[in-house]
């Protein structure tokens, strides 16, 4: 392997590794604090891409639609916790997934009702359409290289905002011990709906820039939705700095897998590496519930 | 609930006592192909055919899952290896090209033994590293095991990857043709009997008691001094047996096998459909099989956005039948399963 495609790889792992954290963040978070499993987590990834191309169209300003996209998706997540999971927090695991299991299926028959079953292509920003040169020979997509800083920039600003602030404190404390946390006088009710809707945004947001590079279709959030509970799983469930770094394990060993393994392998060595970690430590890199 | 001794062995009158609707169930079943052609309607039995295939998986999954407590949702990637491994070795057998060393064969007999064996040592390796953890994580990580078998038949771009792989070659069992519709559907029905017959028993064995303890109580039976560990384990790899031969049945059923029969969307129907039936029955796998087959070839037809009103009802059977529906004809009783 040249020294270039090796960059380029190493970049485009990057960039989904750090898709694949925006995702798992509010999905690891959630299950931390109210111990639900939400296998709809994915339904909002792909309702923020969809929700993008069609503000786009609207409004013709690619970043405009992707805040209205990313603030309608927390919405919607908002909506969704208040009105349906919340009642499934003390059920058991089994029927939050056949619930949220359901709930899947009425988000894809409601987005192929507004937008159709054919593939909806993104109308990029002009000036981020070519590629650029990086160093030397290294070519590299512009748009693909926005999408990694902006995706670094959240990913390290959530980091911070969770492991650095009070906020980010009450969080953490909900995710370790919830109702030691709530008799410490956390409204961990109140903060559960802000971790939800912020989650939701950030699945929209990864859904969203996924989207603009490759296609947006019905059901494109749900092999998603699987990585990430791989992610979660890796990492610990519960823990920000284990999912950051699970993901970005995630995605550097899945690109150079499928470049450099036969493709039989190569589909799967992320799932090995899964089953070797969770061999070695049953509770994930970074456990959370000593 | 109280962990008394059940009565496990004598148990020929508790068997015509409980086993009533599981006798009814298997009697209408066996009326099918009669009507199929007194209404000169072949679709019928086509129908149900995939019903006793789908309901061997059922009852298979809820021996983990009702009586395990273990919530499998790689049941579909261990039915997909059962299927390939019947339609990979017809498909040698037809070209005439060995698989490595080994002849392929169309014969039934050799293919679906061998179906229950792989598939067996795949749920031994991924029960293994699963069953290590519990709750929660074991459900997402046999989720993550199922995608793992369905990516790798994608892949697997010698069997017709994504588009899955016709089995041109005629399928036999030991020179019998068994592939024939009405045949096909009686053979697949004295399994699904033979399948309830060996979890019933196996339920209400030691081990079976073991089994639901663990589920009800695993740090009660640790202190007993018995090391559950191995009793899920078995259990998953039992389940998963069964679970292949499915896969393989249904391989021969419809000379077809896709990667799409692994899709994580058909093990989390199978859970549906262990838990629509109602999981402390062995006999609820199969009435959960009948309705959800039949919706989901009966919603089509009314709506081409089938998928949401199947979904409202999956919300709906957690929400409100949390018996299942074995829990409309019989109650439970404290020592549990028939």
């Amino acid at each position: 392997m040249s020294a270039s495609l090796f960059i380029e790889q190493m970049l485009n792992g990057i960039q989904f590794g750090v898709m694949l954290f925006l995702i798992s963040a509010g999905l690891t978070l959630v299950f931390g604090i109210m111990n639900l499993i939400n296998l709809a987590h994915g339904a909002l990834f792909m309702l923020g891409a969809f929700l993008a191309t069609a503000f786009i169209k609207w409004t013709n300003n690619y970043l405009l639609a992707a805040v209205l996209a990313m603030v309608i998706t927390a919405f919607v997540g908002y909506v969704l916790e208040l009105l349906v999971l919340r009642r499934f927090y003390s059920r058991s695991h089994l029927d939050q997934v056949l619930v949220t299991f359901g709930l899947i299926l009425v988000f894809n028959d409601i987005v192929r009702l507004i937008w159709g079953v054919v593939p909806v292509q993104f109308r990029l920003p002009q000036a981020f359409a070519g590629s650029i040169n990086l160093f030397g020979d290294v070519q590299y997509p512009t748009f693909r290289l926005l999408i990694l800083a902006v995706g670094l920039l959240v990913a390290l600003g959530l980091y911070y905002v969770v492991v650095h602030t009070r906020i980010g404190m009450w969080i953490r404390a909900g995710a370790s011990n919830r109702p030691m946390a709530s008799a410490l006088g956390v409204d961990v009710g109140l903060i559960f709906s802000l971790v939800f809707a912020a989650g939701a945004a950030l699945a929209g947001l990864a859904g969203l820039m996924t989207g603009s590079i490759s296609s947006v279709q019905v059901g494109m959030g749900d092999p998603v939705l699987i990585l990430a509970l791989v992610v979660t799983v890796i990492g610990g469930i519960g823990s920000i700095r284990g999912a950051f770094v699970a993901a970005l394990m995630i995605g550097i060993v899945d690109t150079f897998g499928r470049v450099l393994l036969p493709p039989a392998l190569g589909s799967m060595v992320i799932f090995m590496l899964m089953a070797v970690i969770l061999a070695w430590r049953p509770k994930g890199l970074f456990p959370v519930h000593a | 609930m109280p962990e008394t001794q059940p009565n496990a062995g004598n148990a020929t009158g508790t068997l015509l006592r409980g086993a009533w609707p599981a006798i009814v169930c298997i009697a209408l079943l066996a009326l099918v192909p009669t009507l199929s052609a007194m209404f000169d309607n072949p679709f019928l039995i086509r129908l149900f055919t995939r019903v006793l295939i789908f309901a061997i998986v059922a009852v298979a999954l809820n021996f983990v899952l009702g009586f395990g407590g273990l919530v499998s949702m790689m049941h579909a990637g261990l039915f997909g290896v059962g299927a390939y491994v019947v339609a990979i070795l017809a498909v040698h057998d037809f070209d005439g090209a060995p698989l490595w060393i080994f002849p392929g064969t169309s014969n039934l007999a050799i293919t679906i033994p061998l179906a229950i064996v792989v598939t067996a040592l795949v749920a031994l390796l991924s029960g293994a590293v699963s069953l290590r953890t519990s709750g929660a994580y074991f459900i997402m990580i046999t989720l993550a095991f199922n995608q793992m078998l369905y990516y790798f038949f994608v892949a697997l771009q010698k069997y017709g990857g994504e588009d899955g792989q016709q089995i041109l070659a005629s399928l036999s069992f030991a020179g019998f043709d068994i592939t024939k519709r009405v045949t096909f559907y009686y053979v697949s029905l004295a399994v699904l009997v033979a399948v309830m017959l060996l979890f019933w028993r196996l339920v209400n064995s030691r081990f079976g008691i073991i089994l639901r303890a663990t589920a009800q109580n695993e740090r009660r039976v640790v202190a007993l001094g018995v090391s559950p560990l191995r009793y899920k384990l078995a259990a998953f790899v039992i389940s998963g047996a069964i679970t292949g031969l499915a896969g393989g049945l249904w391989a021969a059923g419809q000379q077809f096998v896709s990667p799409a029969d692994l899709s994580w969307i058909r093990a989390a129907d199978f859970v549906v459909m262990a838990v629509l039936g109602g999981m402390t029955r062995v006999w609820g796998a199969v009435l959960g099989a009948v309705v959800i087959v039949l919706l989901e070839a009966l919603l089509p037809n009314y709506t081409q956005y089938w998928q949401m009103p199947f979904g409202l009802i999956v919300i709906l059977i957690v929400v409100y039948l949390q018996g299942g529906l074995a829990g409309l004809f019989v109650r439970d009783r404290p020592t549990g399963a028939h």
